[in-house]
């Protein structure tokens, strides 16, 4: 398991203080976890592949000496052709912690991605591919403040991870997803969405759900129902998502260190 | 070698300046700040060098533009895997900046900051030569807000998250003090030809 340590605002006595930035600070602070699985290339064995959407799966791998994670975390992903020729990418941990020797990710098939596209079109169950990680603690959530989770598309997928640990480890903290998708059957994860999800729909909608962008009225209320000490608010997407999503919780009055977000590319 | 199954990948184009590990990215720009972008007016934009240094100084934005301009056309590389080649930054030389305050012989690294309050650490060495600039200007237009505007720190040497956006300072230090992704597990140094993605690497 990862150690959660928050950056201590004083630093011990012995050393000299860090250098802190005289800036309006608007980086929050580190969520500490290990870094000694991070630089460790593991092979991880493809043992399921599930159908989310027309366009997106889950991959299921054993990962027998995975150190664990914390949700929102990532990893770092290669294939290596027969020429030597390595593609490697970044992706969101989809699946809890506590899913003990496996991790599970979910990929959209991109257009002429070499990565997503092997993933989509060639692999089986049985194949072994390499992973390296978990990286990263700014996008964590280690399940101890309460979440405003915000996601477009699979932006959705670590938001995922968040809401499957609260789920798996029965914690009372507040959590609420506002995801955005372009239609019902677009909707990443939809069977397992609960009462904590509110679904945004941008193209098509079932009956009497209206049509949009996601918009102020939909992070009001939210803001307006605020757990004591506020909302930790985490936003996954497009950039131009991110940029859009962000903006909205600004002017509903979150303060900027309380919003951490991961942004594709 | 682990070779993947079934896999091929795009067709090879030997390209001698994409480090290893990197793809181009063509005309993608890919943005991957962690915080919110900030709203920050060139009126409203400083930029100080203090520390191990003779003179403490802060520039506004007319006394940055005052110094000398100077360019940089060519590639970078992000830690994610995408390089871009090509770029076109206008701005003007670190060189011109630390000449004025002068650091002390002691001086061995630096950490950049924000004015947003990220921070990213570099040896003083990688930040003089005519190898770093505060960058104002990209392909001739101002820089836009998400990619650092007004002003950012432009390191092409080094993955990019070096090359601070929103630049607001450089504190100088005779130690190396990880910044805020070196903190979250990333290399000190971040040599895109020698692949120092992580801790470690």
């Amino acid at each position: 398991m990862t150690e959660i340590v928050t950056v201590p605002t004083t630093a011990p006595r012995t050393v000299p203080a860090p250098f802190t930035p005289p800036t309006r600070f608007a980086v929050p602070g580190r969520i500490g976890v290990s870094e000694q699985a991070a630089s460790m290339w593991q092979t991880a064995t493809l043992t399921e592949i599930r159908r989310e959407t027309p366009r997106v799966s889950t991959f299921r791998f054993a990962v027998p000496a995975w150190a664990g994670h914390l949700p929102g975390q990532h990893l770092m992903l290669r294939l290596t052709a027969e020429d030597g020729y390595v593609a490697q990418r970044h992706y969101s941990i989809a699946s809890p912690p506590d899913d003990t020797g496996h991790i599970e990710l979910t990929l959209d098939h991109v257009e002429d991605g070499e990565v997503s596209g092997w993933f989509h079109t060639v692999a089986r169950p049985g194949d072994r591919i390499e992973v390296r990680g978990p990286l990263s603690g700014f996008f964590a959530w280690p399940g101890d403040r309460p979440a405003l989770l915000i996601g477009a598309g699979s932006g959705v997928v670590p938001l995922m991870s968040m809401v499957r640990h609260r789920r798996a480890r029965s914690l009372s903290v507040p959590v609420r997803l506002l995801v955005s998708a372009r239609g019902p059957e677009d909707l990443i994860y939809a069977r397992e969405l609960g009462p904590e999800t509110t679904p945004v729909f941008t193209r098509r909608a079932p009956a009497g759900v209206p049509v949009g962008r996601m918009a102020a009225a939909h992070v009001a209320p939210l803001l307006a129902e605020q757990p004591p000490g506020g909302w930790e608010a985490y936003v996954c997407g497009s950039n131009a998502f991110a940029e859009h999503a962000s903006r909205l919780l600004v002017e509903a009055g979150q303060p900027v260190d309380r919003i951490r977000i991961e942004r594709f590319g | 070698m682990h070779v993947t199954r079934g896999f091929t990948g795009r067709p090879r184009v030997p390209d001698a300046g994409l480090p290893p590990g990197q793809y181009d990215a063509k005309d993608d720009w890919p943005v991957l700040s962690a915080e919110v972008t900030p709203d920050l007016a060139p009126a409203d934009w400083t930029f100080r060098i203090d520390g191990l240094v003779a003179e403490p100084h802060t520039w506004d934005w007319d006394a940055a533009h005052a110094l000398p301009s100077s360019s940089y056309e060519g590639d970078i590389h992000c830690v994610t895997g995408w390089s871009k080649f090509g770029t076109r930054f206008g701005g003007v030389s670190l060189d011109a900046f630390l000449d004025v305050v002068r650091p002390h012989a002691t001086a061995t690294h630096a950490v950049a900051y924000a004015h947003t309050g990220y921070t990213a650490n570099l040896p003083l060495a990688d930040l003089r030569g005519g190898r770093a600039w505060i960058a104002f200007a990209y392909d001739g237009k101002p820089l836009p807000a998400e990619h650092g505007g007004p002003a950012r720190l432009l390191v092409p040497h080094l993955y990019f998250w070096k090359s601070t956006k929103w630049i607001a300072g450089l504190h100088i230090l005779d130690h190396d003090e990880p910044g805020f992704w070196e903190r979250n597990g990333y290399h000190a140094r971040g040599n895109p030809w020698e692949e120092q993605r992580y801790a470690g690497d």
